[in-house]
C-alpha cells in the first residue's frame, strides 16, 4: 500500500503537476478576460482571502493523510471566532485597548482550537468513535452553540479594539498582506513537517495501513489524535486572522469551510483514504478553489446561477487530470 | 399513530364543543395563543424570536386572560410535531405561525383550522390559498421598489451601479426585478449583479472583485444589512470611501444607527421589519380579546429610513 504513490510519482510526471497545470491554466484564463486579473490589488484580495481556508486545508492535509477526517472545522472556526470576541469585549475594560488585549485574543483562539481539536482526537482515537460522526456531531455542536453565544444575531468586536486589530487583517511587510505571510509560513512548515519529519511519515504509515504502522512500533493513537490538535490550533490561527477582517461572528460564519478545505487538499494530490499527502498540492488546491470564484465574479460570462456548476466542473476535472494513469494501478 | 390522532381529534371536538357552548362573558373568557416560528439561525430570525418574546410580555401584561405557548423549529418536521403538541395538550384557542416551508407546513396547519383554531400565518404564505384567518407579511416587491426609486431620484444619468443579491429564491428574484422596473429609464447603468448569499463574508468577497473590475461606481444596493457590512469593509479597504453610497435592507441596528449618526456612505436603508411578528401576534390577541375585526391580509409596508426618521427603527436590545 505504502509503495503505490511512490512509483506513481516518478512514472507519472502528470499526476504531480495536474494541479499546477490547472492552475496556470485558470491564471491564464483570468488574464484574458480582465486586464486587472494580475493588479497587485486583486492578486493580494484572493491571496488574503485564501489564507483562512488555507490555514485549515494544510491541518486537514495531515489529518486525512492519517486516514481521517474533519467536517466540524467551519463551525469550529466560527465558535473560535465567537469565544475570542466575547472575551476580548470582556476584557477591554481590564486591559485597555492596545497589544496585550490583541494578544490576549490570540491566545485564547489558539487555545480555544487546540482545545476543540483535542477533545475531537481523544473521542476518536481514545473513544475509537469514527472520525465522520464524531466530526459531524462537532460541527452541528459549534454551529448551535455560536447561534446561541450570538442570540441569534451577530457578535461584533468593540468598535475602538477592532480599529486596533484591523492592521492584521489589512496590512502587511514589504506590501505583502499578514493572512498572506503567515499562509506561506504555515504552508512551508507544513510541508516541511510532511516531509521531512517522523510525524508526517507516521501520518503516511498511519492511513497506508494500520496494523503495519501498529507493529512497526509507531504510536498509533498519539499520531491520530495529535493530526486532530495540530488542525485544531491551525483553525485557531485562522480564526486570528479572521476576526480583523470584519469583525464580527454569526451562526453563518465559516459555512461550507469544512468541505472548501476538504476539496482543495483533495485537488491537490492527497489520497482521501489516507496513505499519501502533499501539503504543496493543498495550498494550489486552495489557489484553484479562490481563483475560479475570483473569474466568475471578474468575468461575469454566465449567470451567477452556474457558479456552483462550474466551480464543480473544475474540481472534478482537477482530480480527474491528476488521476490519470492511476488506473494502471 | 393514526390512533393516536383520533384520540386527540376527540379531544379536540371536546375542547371546541365547550369553548363554543361557554357563555360569552368575554371579561372571563381566557385563551391561550400558540406560536410557532423558526428558531433564531440567523440575524433576522433571530430578530424575530427578540420581537415575538417582546410581544408576548407586553400582551401578557395587558390582557392577564390571555397566556401564551412559543415554540421555536429548527425545520419543518419539528415545526409540525410542536403545532401538534399546542393543540392536543396546550388546547390554543389561536395559532401563529411563521412557516418553515410552505408545502409541509400546509396540512398541518389546515388541520389545525379545520378544528376550529384561528390560523394567523406570517411571512411565507402556505401552498393552499384560504386557509389562514389573517396574513401578516413584508412586502418583498416594496422591498425592492423603495430601494429603486431612491436611486433612480438620486443618481444622475449614466451613473454606475453594481447590486448584490441573496441566495437565489423566488423572495430574492421578486425583490430584485421589483429594483430593476423602478430605475427603467432612469439611464442608471446596472454594472453587475452577483450572489453574496446574505452573508457578510462572501459580500466582501463580491464586492472586492466588483472593485478590481470597475473603476467607476457611484452606488451599490447590497439588499441587506449583513451584505452592506461586508461590502463597506472592502470599500473601505479599497480606499473608495468618497466615491459610493451603499443601501442594506431589512434594519439591522448597527446600520440604523450609522444612518442617524449622518453616515455620508450609508444614506438610506429599506425595512423589511422581523417586527412583524409583533404585529401578527397583537392583531391576533385583539381579535381574541375585542370584537375588533381582523381578519383578512395585512402587508407591511417597505419604507425607507432616513437619517430624519431613524430613530423610530432603532431597537438597540434587539440582536438585529
Amino acid at each position: 500500500m505504502t509503495d503505490i504513490t511512490a512509483p506513481t510519482r516518478t512514472r507519472f510526471s502528470f499526476h504531480v503537476l495536474g494541479p499546477l497545470l490547472a492552475l496556470v491554466a485558470l491564471i491564464i484564463l483570468g488574464a484574458s478576460l480582465n486586464s486587472n486579473f494580475l493588479s497587485y490589488g486583486n492578486v493580494t484580495n484572493v491571496l488574503a482571502r485564501s489564507a483562512f481556508i488555507g490555514i485549515i486545508a494544510v491541518g486537514m492535509t495531515f489529518v486525512i493523510t492519517a486516514g481521517g477526517i474533519d467536517l466540524s472545522v467551519g463551525s469550529m472556526a466560527a465558535f473560535v471566532a465567537g469565544v475570542m470576541i466575547l472575551s476580548m469585549n470582556a476584557l477591554v475594560p481590564t486591559l485597555g485597548i492596545g497589544v496585550p488585549l490583541v494578544a490576549t485574543g490570540m491566545a485564547i483562539a489558539l487555545l480555544a482550537g487546540l482545545a476543540a481539536g483535542l477533545l475531537n482526537g481523544l473521542l476518536i482515537a481514545k473513544a475509537r468513535i469514527e472520525a465522520f460522526i464524531v466530526t459531524l456531531g462537532a460541527m452541528g455542536v459549534y454551529r448551535s452553540l455560536t447561534t446561541w453565544l450570538a442570540d441569534g444575531g451577530t457578535l461584533s468586536l468593540n468598535f475602538d479594539a477592532r480599529t486596533f486589530y484591523r492592521p492584521v487583517y489589512y496590512d502587511g511587510l514589504f506590501g505583502i498582506a499578514w493572512p498572506i505571510l503567515v499562509f506561506a509560513l504555515v504552508a512551508i512548515l507544513g510541508e516541511m513537517a510532511m516531509r521531512k519529519t517522523p510525524f508526517g511519515r507516521h501520518c503516511a504509515a498511519l492511513g497506508a495501513n494500520e496494523q503495519v504502522a501498529r507493529y512497526s512500533a509507531i504510536r498509533v493513537d498519539l499520531v491520530r489524535m495529535s493530526t486532530y490538535v495540530l488542525l485544531g490550533g491551525l483553525v485557531g490561527l485562522a480564526t486570528i486572522m479572521y476576526v480583523p477582517r470584519l469583525g464580527s461572528a454569526s451562526g453563518s460564519t465559516g459555512v461550507l469551510w469544512e468541505l472548501e478545505a476538504i476539496a482543495a487538499v483533495i485537488i491537490g494530490g492527497t489520497i482521501l483514504k489516507g496513505g499519501y499527502g502533499r501539503v504543496w498540492g493543498t495550498v494550489v488546491g486552495v489557489l484553484i478553489l479562490s481563483l475560479i470564484d475570483n473569474i466568475l465574479n471578474l468575468a461575469s460570462i454566465v449567470s451567477p446561477y452556474l457558479n456552483g456548476t462550474i466551480q464543480g466542473v473544475i474540481v472534478i476535472l482537477a482530480v480527474v487530470l491528476q488521476r490519470q494513469g492511476r488506473s494502471a494501478d | 399513530m393514526k390512533r393516536r390522532d383520533m384520540f386527540k381529534g376527540a379531544l379536540l371536538g371536546l375542547a371546541a364543543a365547550t369553548a363554543f357552548t361557554a357563555p360569552a362573558t368575554a371579561q372571563d373568557e381566557s385563551y391561550t395563543i400558540g406560536v410557532a416560528i423558526p428558531s433564531a439561525t440567523h440575524g433576522f430570525m433571530g430578530g424575530l424570536n427578540y420581537h415575538a418574546q417582546a410581544a408576548i410580555a407586553r400582551l401578557e401584561e395587558t390582557y392577564p386572560q390571555l397566556s401564551f405557548v412559543l415554540a421555536t423549529a429548527g425545520d419543518a418536521g419539528k415545526m409540525v410535531n410542536d403545532i401538534e403538541d399546542m393543540v392536543a395538550t396546550r388546547d390554543i384557542d389561536a395559532l401563529v405561525v411563521l412557516p418553515f416551508e410552505s408545502e409541509p407546513l400546509t396540512s398541518p396547519v389546515q388541520a389545525v383550522k379545520e378544528q376550529g383554531i384561528w390560523v394567523t400565518v406570517v411571512d411565507r404564505g402556505l401552498s393552499v390559498p384560504g386557509i389562514e384567518d389573517l396574513y401578516v407579511a413584508g412586502d418583498n416587491t416594496g422591498f425592492g421598489r423603495v430601494a429603486g426609486e431612491y436611486f433612480a431620484q438620486t443618481l444622475d444619468e449614466g451613473d454606475n451601479v453594481v447590486v448584490l443579491r441573496g441566495i437565489p429564491t423566488t423572495l430574492d428574484n421578486e425583490r430584485v426585478d421589483a429594483f430593476e422596473a423602478a430605475i427603467e429609464g432612469s439611464g442608471i447603468n446596472v454594472l453587475d449583479m452577483q450572489h453574496g448569499n446574505w452573508n457578510r463574508d462572501d459580500a466582501f468577497n463580491v464586492m472586492q472583485d466588483f472593485l478590481s473590475k470597475y473603476d467607476d461606481i457611484d452606488a451599490v444596493w447590497a439588499a441587506d444589512d449583513d451584505m452592506a457590512i461586508g461590502v463597506l469593509e472592502a470599500i473601505n479597504q479599497a480606499n473608495r470611501n468618497d466615491e459610493m453610497w451603499v443601501v442594506g435592507g431589512a434594519g439591522m441596528k448597527e446600520i440604523i444607527k450609522r444612518i442617524m449618526d449622518g453616515d455620508p456612505q450609508l444614506p438610506v436603508n429599506v425595512t423589511y421589519p422581523p417586527a412583524q411578528i409583533a404585529t401578527a401576534i397583537e392583531l391576533t390577541a385583539l381579535g381574541l380579546v375585542s370584537a375588533t375585526p381582523v381578519a383578512g391580509r395585512f402587508i407591511i409596508g417597505s419604507q425607507i429610513i432616513t437619517p430624519d426618521n431613524a430613530a423610530q427603527f432603532y431597537f438597540p436590545d434587539s440582536p438585529f
